[in-house]
């Protein structure tokens, strides 16, 4: 009976403060003559882990990337693989190996002396390197490819012959550089389903760059994200979307309501804002590290939103306003509303269709009710 | 699956490659830092070096025996003594026949580039216009003069236009009496412009082919005529490829010797010309490397010049 | 877009002037008569003539092995310095070396021979070496304008290779040396090949500079042509010129299906 690898998706070994990381950056810094690509960051990443690396172009993402491959070597600080110093270590020596995002193969190499190469160099016996390959065909389900030359492959079958490659040495670490980005939508869905359950099967540390927020969501055991060449934050998915720590995060992954407002209560175990742009009160059921008349702002996604139109009852007289649907995008499975606010602010509502051509159903210029729960927004300070 | 239990995966080991690389670690020597060297090397010794010779024995003068200049640097009773003329320069400027040969050369290259380009640029445009099929083949007939013997080409044209060649012979056959085209000036213009045609034809190919034909749409779909939009959009665009083009064109028919001397007559002054008598008729070495030296300070401007376009575009390609 | 009547009018123009002198060469190059514009009769007798003359043939020979050893100096170097220029993005003296390859290239022709004369002259004078001109000056020379003709071809296809390649392969464990041998030398090999071939007939086409630094004995073909045509047009010369065009014409058509060939595999894998 095969034993399936401990997963880190399971153990979560990030939230022990005993666990030791497989892969440690600390405070690397990489500048490119005056400019400044990574930005003193540090970060831990754990055995078994699916990492995603997400941010804009020039967040610095593929260049941190770049630094754990070795092909860039950091200004300053460090990087250990294993227990490893790997700062300063060739790319050839690594035992780590990377994924292209041009998938980078070979034109001249037929695909089984593409997945090869890397075995070759390692001195392996012919025998061996032979029963590998005919392993990872295996393992991406392209056995009767063996002989073809790479332009003779589609999008995809690239993408997987490129995978193999990498895996092929069978690294303690795989970089996985937009991995999905080359391949059209349908096809990056099959295959990202197709990634998570070889990372699993394999047990091997994956880090994965991507700009992608949706990928990062459905493939990432935790999600880093990159802005400025510094960390903005570093979670679960989960925690990245539903906790965002800054304006910066909260805006960049998926949609979502930002108002202006000033602090009027501030109590342990709660908080009142007010806020002109809403044109009430918001009530937030827990304690936030902010004073009294700080300016601050309050960040709510589209789907915890509810559109009435009796005033629901509010929460200790708040939580609640009113506006004009000004706009309906019809998306099939859900609606998305833009509602004026007399301020002037526009918030945008999702609301899931949940009768089948509902007669009854918001529609355009009417007056509706917001309202929202004691812990559906977050309070953002930076 | 067991085998892709990452935990067996052997230790990495560098491979040196095939003692190439221990052999060079062995001298201290990085493959980086040969892989400079070797042509970095050459590129002194055999063209940085000989101009500061060429400079050097410019300041010489003509002597009998071998060398056939006068030494720089004499050694009498231990005290090293430097000698440097200047009268070959000096001569340069007094001689009417170097001046009149300086700004002749000048004058020739100059109106052979402009006919150049007068015929090299509409041929570029139509090859870069023309349908896929077709334009292979095109580039193929300006590719082929261009490797085609230099010398065998001005040859072909000489045979072309003598008294009784083929124009002639066929001005003949209307009754128009055989024109004198060689060894006159015009000749050496004719040469000039046929043998360097494709050098100024390739570099505006791939600048015109590199033309969004979506800009010229977009031209006229904004009211622009077809010579307007040529005005406007494609000449500007195009004005790397006309300065390269122009370039490759200019200096080297500045320094020209062959079409001077196979087609041009007695009184065709050209500076390279005058070089090659120096040295070979007049065997007076010093002052044919005072020549090149002033022959040189003319074409180092257009030199710079063309190697800005180029790196202009080199960083634009890089910027994509 | 419409197309004027403008440009297939003067391109045609334009390649008729480019051709016609070369037709009208290779023509009369099988006319009988010694006049040689005057049309008399089909024949091959001027071939036979060039093939049993000892003078061009000895001079064909020696030009032949100065552009062989000329052409795989100036390619192994120009190769070395395209790799410096577009792999290595930062060392001392890049611009100095970057400008000193291209000027060769539009350097005039006189210049480029003088200033290697006179340091032959100056090296044997001082050093004793080399010792008088002929085939080893010729050889050097030639060297050196080539390899600026090879980093230009040869820039332009790694310039145009996907850097990832030889990344990837660092990455699965080869070495640079080792990388430069498997990856890149295979995939710029067309380039290697056409690079080669440009050297080759640089090398064979040069009269000027091989003027200046050959010696006694040492006449290439281009300057035994140039004393033959100084005389007037023969048609001997007529007949040689042929067969020379019609190597170089086989020449470029070999190297532009080797170029087609390796197209499709350009394609990004």
């Amino acid at each position: 009976m095969v034993k399936k690898p401990q997963l880190a998706i399971d153990t979560r070994p990030w939230r022990d403060p005993a666990a030791k990381p497989f892969v440690r950056i600390k405070n690397v810094t990489k500048k490119f003559g005056d400019i400044i690509a990574v930005s003193d960051v540090s970060l831990d990443i754990y055995k078994s882990e699916l990492f995603c690396l997400l941010g804009g172009s020039g967040s610095g993402k593929s260049t941190l990337l770049r630094m754990l491959a070795g092909f860039e070597a950091p200004t300053s600080g460090t990087i250990e693989i294993d227990g490893q110093d790997m700062t300063h270590v060739a790319p050839y020596n690594r035992p780590v190996n990377m994924m292209f995002q041009s998938y980078a193969l070979f034109p001249h190499m037929n695909v089984e002396q593409n997945i090869a190469y890397g075995l070759k160099r390692d001195g392996l016996p012919r025998a061996e390197i032979a029963e590998r390959v005919r392993e990872l065909l295996a393992l991406v389900k392209l056995s009767d490819y063996g002989s073809r030359k790479p332009h003779q492959l589609s999008g995809g079958q690239r993408q997987r012959v490129a995978l193999a490659r990498a895996l092929a040495k069978r690294p303690k670490l795989l970089l996985l550089d937009e991995p999905l980005g080359a391949l059209d939508k349908k096809l990056r869905e099959e295959t990202q389903f197709e990634l998570v359950k070889i990372q699993e099967t394999l047990g091997v540390t994956f880090i994965v760059v991507t700009h992608d927020q949706e990928e990062a969501m459905s493939l990432a055991t935790r999600i880093g994200v990159m802005n400025q060449g510094e960390i903005a934050m570093i979670g679960e998915p989960t925690d990245i979307y539903e906790f965002p720590n800054s304006k910066f995060v909260a805006g960049f992954i998926g949609s979502v309501n930002m108002v202006d407002g000033v602090v009027t209560e501030d109590e342990p175990a709660h908080v009142r804002i007010r806020s002109d742009e809403l044109g009430c009160d918001i009530y937030v059921g827990h304690g936030v590290d902010c004073a009294p008349d700080q300016h601050l702002s309050w960040a709510i996604r589209p789907e915890k939103i509810v559109l009435s139109r009796e005033k629901p009852e509010g929460i200790h007289d708040a939580n609640v306003t009113r506006g004009m649907v000004e706009d309906i995008g019809y998306l099939g499975d859900m609606s998305v509303y833009q509602v004026l606010l007399p301020s002037g602010k526009r918030l945008r509502v999702t609301q899931t269709n949940v009768t089948r051509g509902n007669p009854d159903a918001i529609t355009w210029d009417e007056e509706v009710y917001l309202s929202w729960g004691v812990s559906a927004g977050s309070v953002l300070t930076v | 699956m067991s085998t892709f239990d990452a935990q067996s995966a052997p230790p990495p080991r560098p491979r040196a490659w095939s003692g190439v690389e221990r052999a060079l670690a062995a001298v201290g020597l990085s493959g980086k830092a040969l892989v400079i060297a070797a042509p970095a090397i050459w590129l002194a010794i055999f063209f940085l070096v000989p101009l500061a010779v060429v400079f050097g024995i410019s300041l010489t003068m003509k002597q009998f025996g071998r060398p056939p200049y006068t030494p720089l640097l004499t050694n009498e009773d231990g005290t090293v003594q430097l000698t440097l003329h200047l009268n070959n320069y000096l001569r340069l400027f007094s001689d009417s026949l170097y001046v009149a040969a300086y700004l002749s050369s000048i004058k020739i290259a100059l109106i052979s580039t402009i006919i150049t380009l007068l015929i090299g640029y509409p041929m570029a445009y139509a090859i870069a216009r023309a349908p896929d099929r077709w334009r292979n083949i095109l580039l193929m007939l300006v590719i082929l003069p261009f490797w085609t013997s230099f010398l065998l080409r001005v040859y072909a044209l000489s045979g072309f236009m003598r008294g009784n060649g083929v124009i002639n012979q066929f001005l003949g056959l209307f009754g128009i009496p055989p024109l004198v085209m060689m060894q006159t000036d015009f000749a050496v213009y004719v040469g000039i412009v046929y043998t360097y045609l494709p050098f100024m034809i390739l570099p505006l190919y791939t600048n015109l082919v590199k033309l969004d034909g979506a800009l010229l749409e977009a031209s006229a779909d904004l009211g622009a005529r077809p010579v307007r939009t040529f005005l406007s959009i494609t000449l500007p665009l195009s004005r790397p490829g006309i300065i390269a083009g122009c370039m490759l064109v200019f200096i080297p028919a500045i320094g020209e010797f062959v079409i001077p001397s196979l087609l041009g007559g007695p009184s065709t002054l050209m500076i390279g010309r005058v070089l090659w008598d120096e040295f070979f008729a007049n065997t007076n070495w010093p002052r044919a490397a005072a020549v090149a030296i002033a022959m040189l300070i003319v074409v180092v401007v257009p030199i710079m010049l063309l190697q800005r376009a180029q790196d202009a575009v080199q960083d634009k390609e890089r910027g994509n | 877009m419409r197309r004027g009547w403008f440009l297939p009018i003067t391109a045609t123009l334009g390649f008729a002037f480019l051709y016609a002198p070369i037709i009208s060469l290779v023509v009369f190059s099988f006319n009988e008569s010694d006049l040689v514009t005057v049309w008399s009769g089909f024949s091959t007798k001027w071939y036979g003539k060039v093939l049993a003359d000892p003078q061009i043939l000895g001079a064909a020979w020696l030009s032949a092995q100065i552009a062989f050893c000329a052409a795989s100096i100036a390619l192994v170097l120009g190769t070395l310095c395209a790799v410096a220029l577009v792999r290595f993005r930062k060392f001392r003296g890049r611009t100095l070396l970057a400008g000193t390859v291209s000027a060769p290239l539009v350097m005039p022709d006189v210049i480029t021979g003088l200033s290697l004369l006179l340091l032959f002259v100056a090296m044997e004078a001082t050093i004793g070496w080399p010792s008088g001109r002929g085939l080893l000056t010729i050889i050097i020379a030639h060297s050196t304008f080539c390899m600026a003709y090879v980093v230009v071809v040869v820039q332009s296809r790694l310039r145009d290779l996907d850097m990832s390649l030889e990344e990837a392969a660092m990455d699965l464990g080869a070495t640079p040396v080792r990388v430069f041998f498997d990856i890149t030398l295979p995939i710029i090999a067309p380039a290697l090949i056409s690079g080669w071939l440009l050297a080759f007939t640089l090398s064979l086409d040069d009269l000027v500079i091989a003027s200046f630094v050959s010696g006694p004995g040492s006449s290439t073909l281009p300057m035994v042509i140039f004393s033959k045509v100084k005389l007037g047009v023969s048609p001997d010369v007529n007949a040689l010129a042929t067969i020379i065009i019609g190597f170089v014409a086989l020449g470029v058509l070999l190297a532009t299906i080797v170029q087609l060939r390796a197209h499709p595999k350009r394609a990004k894998a």
